[in-house]
């Protein structure tokens, strides 16, 4: 099976450490993944602010770098959620019959990291040591976009050491939101600011997800907060191990 | 006597000045919550809920694929049955049929059933014009009207005010336009019903003409449907000799049988009850029973507009019963007046700029209004996407500015972005002067995130909208593409 | 052109091209729960309704025992004794108003839901005498009940005027809490009659 990783451009600029974790855990479990250079974004950014024709050209890179691939695993449901639901509204638009051929080969061959360890390879316990008290955050995407539904705990309960507590009200945004953050920055601060406190009642010391934008974000207000609560990707934890403790 | 939302601000401001209301947010916070949590309760009641939201929304679909011919049907079907049908192209038409159909009747008073058209249209501010007196009978409509307020929720349009401001407006404003509060009125809400039920009484049993709205409008028996609560409706559409209900043409079903899922479908997703109270099902004129001259208005007022739009027609099959208000985080905080609309929430958010189009800056900040979390079209019961919608209503935005002179500043950020995402090699660069950024900012920064990361410092220009209230990770000095390029994949 | 074909045109404009043809599943049924008419009785109460059950013969003093001394006024048809209640043939509103009470019988009881549907035929009466006074005696018979809402949609006509009713009339305007009795009867007492008892 050919693996290629689409790391995310957020992942790439900002946050080199989850991607590096992915490598990692996948080789831990004996897949090498392919990194194509060509890779940039999924274009998620330009579709949901509304520029869908400056989306084509960063859709058509996206199916370009990962032909031929039989599947991507991508570190964020966001992402996974774009080439599965979205590059086929930009292929519409670009008019263009092989662009729609091409997402329609990429699109489901696409998952989120959760949907590949427990779907494609079968594993729920892979063998990480994470000896921390930690709460997990379902981002939306994931949740509602994609539906991975418990996957993300069942892996997190796997995990040896750690202490996994419930996050009240799990399941509501965390107010993110890609560009909303932007321009809707009052609104979006005041869900993160409920997501935070949340968090901080649950006492934990690592809030974990499985997307950064929005880690960045509750973590950003966490942080502002001191709230002694640090964020990590889901694959930062599945892929710790008692070497890193 | 009530407000406008004419001349609101873009959604941004509005929802700045309405996240500062604290009273705002403690009254929506408690009532948002109670209502997710009891419709919670009725849906996981109901085993086959999904298939019946499948049903529900293909009922709906089908009838608007083949709107002009249920359109016909529908008013072969109400004419044959004694009722007499009018068509208004818009709000104007609407509202002018009302004030002609009540005069003729030598009245200066209607009283109202609760309904979305009629506050959609603007009616009651027409009819004043007019000098006619339209006495809103929902409780919460009540409200609204004698605290000269603007509606803020489609289900209890006055869900932003608290038991103790409720009991200020009565006994401010009852006085002033019929049978006052009582001196003892406490904050009780069955005793604040109880007070509503003394003032409408009077208005209720010497009407002459009554307006209402319709839930559902049958084509194939002509039969409205009005689904309520508190028995101002059945007051509305019994005792009074002369009914005139207003209905949008997206109201109608093919067939009898079509109520079905629908019935089922609305109670539990808006009040979260098994069924509402009372639900009435007329088909024109009843002799000797209720209003004999029945009047129904099929108003357009946009909607054959948003049929013609591909994705956003789906919004037509919105049965008004708020679910998605309840759910959003976003109107959770802000409320519904930020909306600008007597439609708020998400699926004001969608339905506004497609009755409407973009082209004013207030409509078109509405689609923005989201964080695209999709909990709207998680609960919604005629399954309108409503995230998708709101993506494509943002390029509509986008697309009607793409003749603009002078871009707006997004614009350019995203054709920026595009041109770097298109290409790897630009990325590689972008990332490179990312990176050189990331170890001058994580020499000098000041602040340390948990976990020991270097944050920036505080932005300037549209970064300030981040780092204001988020500290903000300073960019690594190696991207991972770097990373896997000096490593080999971390394998040397 | 009139607004009418002015309207009709824009929706055929809007949908050239769009295929009427949507598939409509059938809506799912309720699975079977049990005795149709114990689930009627408590989802009727779980409105904060009254419900007595009764046998046929006991009806009369049941309804008796229901209203009281309050001043009632019954339907044309009622088939009941109800000893000094007024026989609606067109009162007015007002004098509808002085009434306490009203007894009447219905068209179909719907166990799923709590649901009492009246067609406002001559033994139920027009819409305005369930509707004005206080107190609403609904006589259901056990044999009247149906499972769920579409078997109700089945058998009721639409050409008649219906009232579905679901407990007393209630709002949940102040707060969301919810309050019992507003415009509608404050009261609801179902009796529901037992044929084999």
């Amino acid at each position: 099976m050919r693996v290629a990783l689409q790391v995310t451009c957020v992942n790439d600029a900002m946050f080199p450490e989850t991607g590096k974790a992915v490598v990692r855990l996948l080789r831990r479990l004996g897949v090498e993944v392919d990194f194509p250079q060509a890779q940039t974004c999924c274009g998620q950014p330009m579709v949901n602010t509304g520029y869908v024709d400056e989306a084509v050209p960063v859709v058509r890179t996206f199916v370009d770098a990962f032909a031929g691939y039989d599947a991507v695993v991508t570190p964020s449901g966001s992402c996974a959620g774009s080439a599965r639901h979205q590059h086929s509204i930009v292929a519409e638009r670009s008019g263009d019959p092989a662009l729609v051929a091409a997402v329609a080969e990429t699109g489901p061959r696409t998952y989120e990291l959760s949907e590949f360890l427990v779907d494609v390879l079968g594993v729920t316990d892979v063998g990480a040591y994470f000896p921390h008290r930690v709460t997990y955050h379902p981002t939306c995407h994931s949740l509602r976009m994609l539906g991975v539904g418990d996957r993300p705990r069942r892996l997190l309960e796997a995990v040896r050491g750690i202490e996994l507590v419930e996050l009240p009200h799990a399941s509501e945004c965390c107010g993110f939101g890609g560009t909303f953050a932007l321009k809707n920055a009052d609104t979006s601060v005041a869900m993160g600011a409920d997501k935070a406190r949340h968090v901080r009642d649950t006492g934990a010391e690592v809030l974990v997800a499985g997307d950064n934008s929005c880690l960045m974000h509750v973590g950003g207000l966490l942080s502002r907060q001191r709230a002694g609560v640090r964020v990590a990707h889901l694959a930062e934890v599945l892929a710790s191990t008692e070497d890193d403790a | 006597m009530s407000g406008t939302f004419v001349g609101m601000p873009a959604f941004p401001d509005a929802a700045r000045e309405a996240l500062g209301d604290t009273q705002l947010r403690r009254n929506l916070a408690h009532a948002t919550r109670t209502i997710r949590d009891k419709r919670a309760r009725v849906v996981a009641e109901v085993e086959d809920w999904e298939e019946l939201r499948l049903a529900g929304a293909a009922v709906k679909e089908a009838a608007l694929r083949d709107l002009a011919t249920h359109l016909e049907t529908l008013e072969a079907s109400l004419t044959a049955a004694g009722a007499t049908v009018h068509w208004a192209r818009d709000a104007e038409e609407a509202c002018a049929i009302v004030a002609s159909v009540t005069k003729a009747h030598g009245v200066d008073e209607v009283v109202k059933v609760k309904s979305m058209a009629t506050a959609e249209i603007g009616l009651n501010e027409a009819l004043e014009a007019e000098g006619i007196a339209a006495w809103e009978t929902d409780l919460a409509e009540l409200i609204v009207q004698l605290g000269d307020d603007l509606p803020s929720h489609i289900l209890v349009p006055a869900i932003h005010r608290n038991r103790a401001e409720v009991r200020e407006i009565f006994l401010r404003r009852m006085g002033a336009v019929g049978r006052p509060a009582p001196d003892d009125l406490t904050d009780e809400p069955a005793v604040l019903a109880a007070a509503a039920r003394e003032h409408l009484r009077e208005k209720f049993l010497r009407a002459t003409v009554a307006v209402s709205g319709a839930n559902f409008a049958v084509a194939d028996t002509g039969t409205l449907v009005v689904v309520e609560s508190e028995g101002n409706g059945r007051m509305c559409l019994t005792l009074p000799e002369v009914l005139i209900s207003v209905v949008g043409i997206e109201k109608v079903v093919a067939t009898w049988a079509d109520l079905d899922p629908l019935l089922r479908l609305l109670p539990r997703s808006s009040t979260g009850e098994r069924m509402n109270p009372y639900t009435s099902t007329w088909s024109g004129v009843t002799p000797g029973d209720g209003p004999q001259e029945v009047h129904v208005v099929l108003l357009d007022n946009g909607r054959t507009r948003a049929l013609a739009d591909d994705v956003g027609r789906q919004a037509l099959r919105c049965i008004r019963c708020s679910a998605c208000l309840n759910v959003c985080p976003v109107y959770e905080r802000v409320g519904g007046h930020a909306y600008g609309s007597v439609y708020p929430g998400p699926i004001g958010a969608i339905l506004n700029p497609l009755l409407h189009g973009v082209a004013d800056e207030q409509t078109a900040s509405l689609p923005y209004a989201s964080s695209l979390c999709g909990a709207c079209f998680e609960v919604c019961p005629v399954r309108i996407d409503i995230p998708s919608v709101l993506v494509d209503q943002r390029a509509a935005v986008v697309d009607s500015h793409r003749g603009d002179r002078v871009p707006k500043p997004e614009a350019v950020a995203m054709r920026a972005a595009a041109w770097t995402f298109s290409d790897a090699r630009r990325l590689r660069l972008a990332e490179r002067a990312s990176g050189l950024a990331g170890r001058v900012l994580g020499r000098f920064s000041r602040t340390t995130l948990p976990g020991g990361r270097a944050a920036t410092g505080r932005l300037p220009g549209p970064g300030a909208g981040w780092t204001g209230a988020r500290d903000l990770p300073a960019p690594p000095e190696e991207s991972f593409r770097e990373w896997w390029d000096r490593t080999d994949g971390g394998r040397s | 052109m009139s607004a009418r074909d002015d309207i009709l045109r824009r929706v055929r404009e809007a949908l050239d091209g769009v295929s009427p043809a949507v598939a409509v599943p059938s809506a799912p049924r309720a699975p079977g729960r049990g005795d149709l008419a114990d689930l009627f009785a408590e989802r009727v109460a779980d409105y904060r309704a009254i419900v007595t059950r009764c046998a046929a013969e006991e009806v009369e003093r049941v309804v008796r025992d229901v209203l009281g001394p309050a001043r009632a006024v019954v339907p044309p048809s009622l088939g009941l004794d109800v000893p000094g209640a007024v026989v609606d043939e067109g009162l007015t509103a007002d004098e509808l108003d002085v009434c306490d009470a009203v007894v009447t019988r219905a068209r179909v009881g719907i166990a799923e839901t709590g649901t009492i549907v009246l067609d406002h035929t001559d033994d139920q009466g027009r819409r305005a005498i369930s509707l004005v006074p206080d107190l609403h005696v609904c006589v259901v018979d056990e044999s009247q009940v149906v499972a769920d809402v579409p078997d109700a949609i089945a058998l009721l006509d639409p050409a008649r005027p219906l009232t579905w009713v679901s407990g007393p009339s209630a709002t949940s305007d102040i707060e969301l809490d919810r309050v019992e009795g507003v415009h509608g009867p404050r009261t609801l007492h179902v009796v529901l009659v037992d044929p084999q008892l």
